[in-house]
């Protein structure tokens, strides 16, 4: 279990000030010049050597994607963006960053662009938050006042400003290309990579977008160093992690942990319990919605990081934790799932707009049975001819959900075909 | 350049290039959708996936650069199945309707999936409907069709200029359209029925009428404007089906102006086809012996001198020099091709041409238009225009009529006197022109075909020169003509002989009695009032403005009834070719021309095409090379004088409605009433 001493968001639950005073008394600012006098490529090899993975969800090493950036500013400007457009279902760990700890992000967005050298930042937050959008100007308008950003940000001689645009609430402009095609006003639909966006980003300039809970550890893992951020956690799964624990527990909530926490332990210890006990357990869905869903026996001894979870075919995405006891109707849950893809695809490219309405409308008959059972490996091929052939991820987010009921209960998915198709027999007879 | 591997043949491309280019080099097609070589990537069928090893998921090769020692397969099972299902996925919610589908025969959905469609679906869900959007008289949508390959979009977006269309709604629900109804209002709309892989998009007035496999299929020339667009015409029967563009990366690229493709329903409408003699006041139906003989009667004993000839704007070249051997055999020299009464030089054939060429836009880095909206008068030389100008670094002013080209340029005025401030560097413009490598100025007939044209053209030519417009290896000296006719005509000499009358001149003289017959090829442009009571003898296919006036009616052909030779804007000789023969009597215009020398007693030398020709050759030598534009010389040509004030005005009112064709087209009228007449309400559920 975490220590205390080792924790970033030490106001994640909002019990203290999250102004600009608050924020001091818990360490953030504090030398943020003499980090910046460190100097880029400083900041850069002290990050990758932390070990941080994005915690966007697919986790990039965050220190390899700031060395992406062009080491000399040319002709065009550089920018960062910050994706605070949280829209995964499960996922409330950047809400809560941005309520309660804002300066850690503001902070950090200072620190990552001079890394990069940008000038410019842009914070992407998504339209529903509005409260924490208002925290969050609180908060730059704050360090705005007290110089810590803006013109000579921090006395470090950087000229730096930061900027919020509120998005119109589409999950995909989650999406690191379409979030910039919508800050740009256009509709927000993915744009092909190549180029990457650390080549042609915002306005065809370079551009680095990082997930609000990856900028916002940066400022703490350099004041306390790579070291002490590595030493947590696994090797390549280092650090803490904020975990947002939802569904059929007794206290659901968010905590940061250490990574590679055992699934078991990080329930039973932060969020009481499952509900009725651990025996009552069906599923648990560990990253948010898009990842494929494990079984018991699996969520029994799973670790929580990326490379334990991907060992079982899962993903540790946002790291939001879905727990479904045995009232589940594991199947509904997952037409729902299926459901939320189809309504948020931007419909740019074929396999995922017509491939998740599909995938939708089948897994729906699946849910009353309505379906045969080879229909079940129809849907598990269907499935597969939308993963891997998009242009960015969500078609494998659409696909996931399925492929993991499909693999862990198909025995399910038939009981539930035979029964509906037995009662109607009945009725006919 | 790097170096990769397609299907285990070492190729060695461009950089820069995609996957998809390399294996076309190699003569591998790659299915596909979206893509279009003209269009940007959109990357979003996903027909193209290809393997590249190492990759672990198929790359979409329209969108993905090849990089050095890269390994692609085009034919693996991974692609098979990639492909596959991108078939399928897009079969499901297409309607299976092709039988009553009018790009049955001619769609990409079709072919493609004889290769990678499956014989039965999987898909037992309902398919989806889509609304069908009114994009006005010229397209037709069936939107249920549509498989979001957007190139409806990118093409009305980038090439055309004009942003009216768009996606609205996500994921399935995804609808290409114009959010709030209207008619697209492009003059290069046509296109996007082209570029539409499916049935979505295709033609409203061709609408169930053929089937393309029915089709004669011609290739020639569109005569509509002067920019001698390559065009393929469709027939069945006696009658024209449709005319769709062909590809000449040198004039039209691939696009076509609507007027272009949407006037052919003129070509059956107000047809002469036969000839008719005016008696008791009325044009009566007669034989050509009768046509003939009545004009020779009236020509018997009249002096030279007080015959005229007018060649009007559709004359093909072969009828011209028909023409003027005719007219110096009765000893006139009254003639003129420059109906509406341009102050062209036919002395100096750079004087004429659009010497930059249509591609040579591309090379340009400052534009001046004069008089002129490229819009109307040439819209797919305005896409080439609006092309350069996406590239950037690409200044354009204009002195002329203050429009929407498309593009955004500087409007200096209108006022002639703008022309004499740039070439004596009195105005910034002068700056920008003098600081370009290969400046160019368009010079339209909005500045030309006024009183003191000559003087404009004299202007114009000293701005070329003091702007450095005209120099080893560059010629910036550009006239955007209007008729199709024009060039050939200055190039056969179609103008004036000596102490001849030009066209004002020859309407004063018949105004005044001195001219008793006029002789008018095609030419419909001119006021007929002022003809007075000269002997009209008309020759042409519709019946026009001229045809009414005439006392002698003799039927020709339309261009798409004759294998004619037209001289473009550019100076470049391309031929038209017969589709279809000429309705009842008319016959092809040189051989009515020949007939008719024949009747006077003066025997034109010629009796087949290729004697015609040779006599054109013999005329200039511009008609030895064909489809190919030489260098014209420079020369002194204009004439020094004062200025008009007058504001420099297009010629073009009504972009749909600019010859006797298009005037006959009920299509054309349609546009003119929903674009010119300024009601776009119209559309819709207005009825």
């Amino acid at each position: 279990m975490l220590r205390d001493q080792d924790r970033i968001f030490t106001n994640l639950y909002g019990m203290h000030d999250w102004r600009l005073a608050g924020a001091r008394a818990r360490g953030d600012w504090d030398g943020t010049k003499e980090i910046l006098r460190k100097g880029r490529d400083w900041i850069i090899e002290e990050m990758k050597n932390s070990g941080l993975r994005g915690r966007g969800g697919a986790g990039f090493p965050t220190g390899v994607k700031w060395s992406f950036m062009p080491k000399t500013i040319g002709d065009r400007p550089h920018y960062l963006v910050v994706n605070a457009d949280e829209g995964e279902p499960g996922t409330c760990k950047d809400r809560e960053i941005m309520r309660f700890d804002p300066h850690k992000l503001v902070e950090g967005c200072l620190i990552a662009s001079f890394a990069m050298g940008a000038h410019a930042c842009y914070i992407y937050i998504r339209g529903e938050f509005f409260r924490e959008a208002e925290h969050l100007q609180h908060a730059i308008d704050e360090a705005y006042a007290a110089g810590l950003v803006g013109k000579n940000a921090c006395g470090s001689g950087w000229d730096f400003d930061v900027y919020i645009h509120r998005g119109g609430g589409a999950y995909i402009c989650g999406e690191e290309t379409a979030l910039i095609e919508s800050l740009e006003g256009k509709k927000g639909q993915p744009r092909l990579k190549p180029p990457f966006p650390a080549g042609v980003g915002l306005y065809g300039c370079p551009t680095t977008v990082n997930n609000v809970e990856s900028i916002a550890v940066a400022p703490t893992i350099l004041r306390r160093g790579a070291a002490w951020f590595g030493s947590l956690g696994r090797p390549k799964n280092t650090g803490t992690k904020i975990f947002c624990i939802s569904g059929h527990v007794n206290e659901p909530c968010n905590v940061e942990e250490e990574m590679g926490i055992p699934l078991k332990e990080l329930i039973e210890k932060h969020a009481g319990g499952v509900r009725g006990g651990w025996n009552n357990l069906l599923a648990v869905i560990p990253g948010g919605s898009s990842v494929p869903v494990l079984p018991k026996e699996i969520c029994d001894n799973v670790l929580m990081d990326f490379d334990s979870l991907r060992e079982v075919r899962s993903g540790l995405g946002t790291a939001a934790v879905i727990v479904m006891d045995k009232s589940t109707d594991l199947i509904r849950a997952i037409t729902r799932l299926s459901r939320f893809y189809k309504h948020e695809s931007c419909g740019q490219c074929t396999p995922c707009r017509e491939g998740t309405g599909w995938m939708w409308r089948v897994m729906e008959r699946m849910a009353t049975g309505n379906a045969t059972v080879e229909e079940i490996d129809m849907l598990e091929d269907v499935t597969r001819q939308v993963e891997g052939h998009t242009i960015c991820a969500l078609g494998d987010a659409a696909a996931w959900p399925i492929q993991g009921l499909i693999r862990h209960f198909r025995p399910e998915l038939e009981r539930r075909i035979k029964e509906y198709h037995s009662a109607r027999s009945g009725r006919a007879a | 350049m790097p170096k990769l591997t397609i299907d285990g043949i070492e190729v060695e491309v461009p950089a820069g290039v995609t996957i998809l280019q390399a294996c076309e080099t190699l003569g591998i097609e790659i299915p596909r959708f979206c893509y279009h070589e003209r269009l940007q990537i959109a990357g979003n069928c996903r027909m193209c996936l290809v393997e590249v090893e190492k990759s672990p998921k198929p790359v979409a090769s329209c969108a993905m650069p090849v990089a050095d020692g890269m390994v692609v397969h085009t034919g693996s099972p991974m692609v098979e199945k990639a492909r596959k299902g991108v078939m399928e996925f897009l079969l499901i919610n297409h309607p299976l309707d092709c039988p009553i589908c009018d790009q049955g025969g001619e769609c990409d959905l079709q072919d493609q999936a004889i290769g990678y469609g499956f014989d039965r679906g999987r898909f037992s869900e309902n398919k989806r409907a889509v609304k069908d959007k009114n994009f006005g008289p010229l397209i037709k949508t069936y939107m249920t069709r549509c498989i979001h390959c957007t190139r409806c979009i990118r093409f009305i977006t980038e090439v055309a200029g004009v942003p009216e269309l768009g996606a609205t709604g996500r994921g399935e629900n995804m609808e290409v359209g114009t959010y709030v109804e209207k008619a697209l209002s492009s003059e290069l709309s046509g296109n996007i029925i082209d570029l539409c892989p499916v049935g979505a998009l295709t033609s409203k007035p061709f609408a169930f009428t053929a089937r393309p496999w029915e089709l004669r299929k011609t290739e020639s020339i569109d005569v509509l404007d002067a920019l001698g667009s390559n065009i393929r015409v469709d027939a069945r029967g006696a009658a024209v089906m449709r005319v769709l563009p062909r590809i000449n990366d040198d004039v039209n690229e691939e696009w076509l102006s609507d007027k272009s493709r949407f006037a052919y329903d003129g070509l059956q409408r107000q047809r002469l086809d036969t000839p008719y003699v005016r008696r008791d006041g009325r044009l009566q139906p007669a034989s050509w012996q009768d046509a003939f003989a009545a004009i020779a009667a009236r020509l018997n004993g009249v002096d030279g001198k007080r015959i005229a000839a007018i060649a009007g704007d559709l004359a093909d070249c072969e009828s011209m020099v028909a023409l003027k051997d005719l007219t110096a055999a009765l000893g006139s020299p009254n003639i003129d091709c420059r109906q509406d009464g341009a102050k062209l030089d036919a002395s100096v054939r750079a004087s004429y041409l659009f010497n930059t060429t249509v591609a040579g836009i591309e090379e340009a880095d400052a534009l001046l238009l004069i008089g002129t909206d490229p819009r109307r008068e040439a819209a797919v030389l305005n896409a080439r225009i609006r092309k350069r100008w996406l590239n950037g670094r690409f200044p354009i002013a204009s002195v002329g009529p203050k429009v929407d080209l498309t593009y955004r340029y500087e409007w200096l005025g209108d006022e002639p006197r703008l022309l004499t401030d740039i070439a004596e560097a009195k105005h910034p413009f002068a700056e920008v022109l003098k600081g370009a490598q290969k400046p160019m100025l368009i010079l339209g007939m909005g500045a030309l075909a006024r009183p003191d044209g000559a003087a404009v053209l004299a202007a114009a030519r000293r701005l070329a020169e003091t702007c450095g417009m005209v120099k080893d290896g560059w010629n910036g000296f550009n006239v955007l003509h209007l008729a199709a006719a024009r060039v050939g005509g200055l190039d056969l000499g179609l103008v004036p002989g000596k102490g001849g009358r030009d066209v004002a001149g020859i309407l004063a003289g018949a105004e005044k009695g001195d001219i008793e017959v006029v002789y008018l090829l095609g030419a419909d442009e001119i006021d007929m009032d002022r003809l007075g009571k000269a002997f009209v003898i008309y020759q042409g296919h519709h019946g026009d403005a001229g045809a009414h006036r005439a006392d002698v009616v003799l039927p020709g052909a339309a261009y798409t009834e004759k294998n004619a030779t037209y001289v473009n804007t550019e100076g470049r000789a391309q031929e038209t070719r017969l589709a279809v023969f000429p309705p009842g009597e008319a016959r092809e215009d040189w051989k009515v021309l020949r007939a008719l020398s024949e009747a006077l007693g003066h025997r034109l030398p010629y009796d087949s095409l290729r004697e015609v020709r040779e006599r054109m050759l013999a005329v200039s030598r511009v008609f030895a090379h064909r489809d190919a534009v030489a260098a014209a010389e420079w020369g002194a040509f204009g004439t020094d004088g004062a200025l008009d004030n007058a504001p420099f005005v297009s010629p073009i009112e009504n972009f749909y409605m600019t010859d006797p064709i298009s005037r006959a087209s009920k299509t054309m009228a349609e546009c003119t009433a929903l674009f010119v007449a300024g009601n776009q309400r119209k559309t819709g559920t207005h009825g």
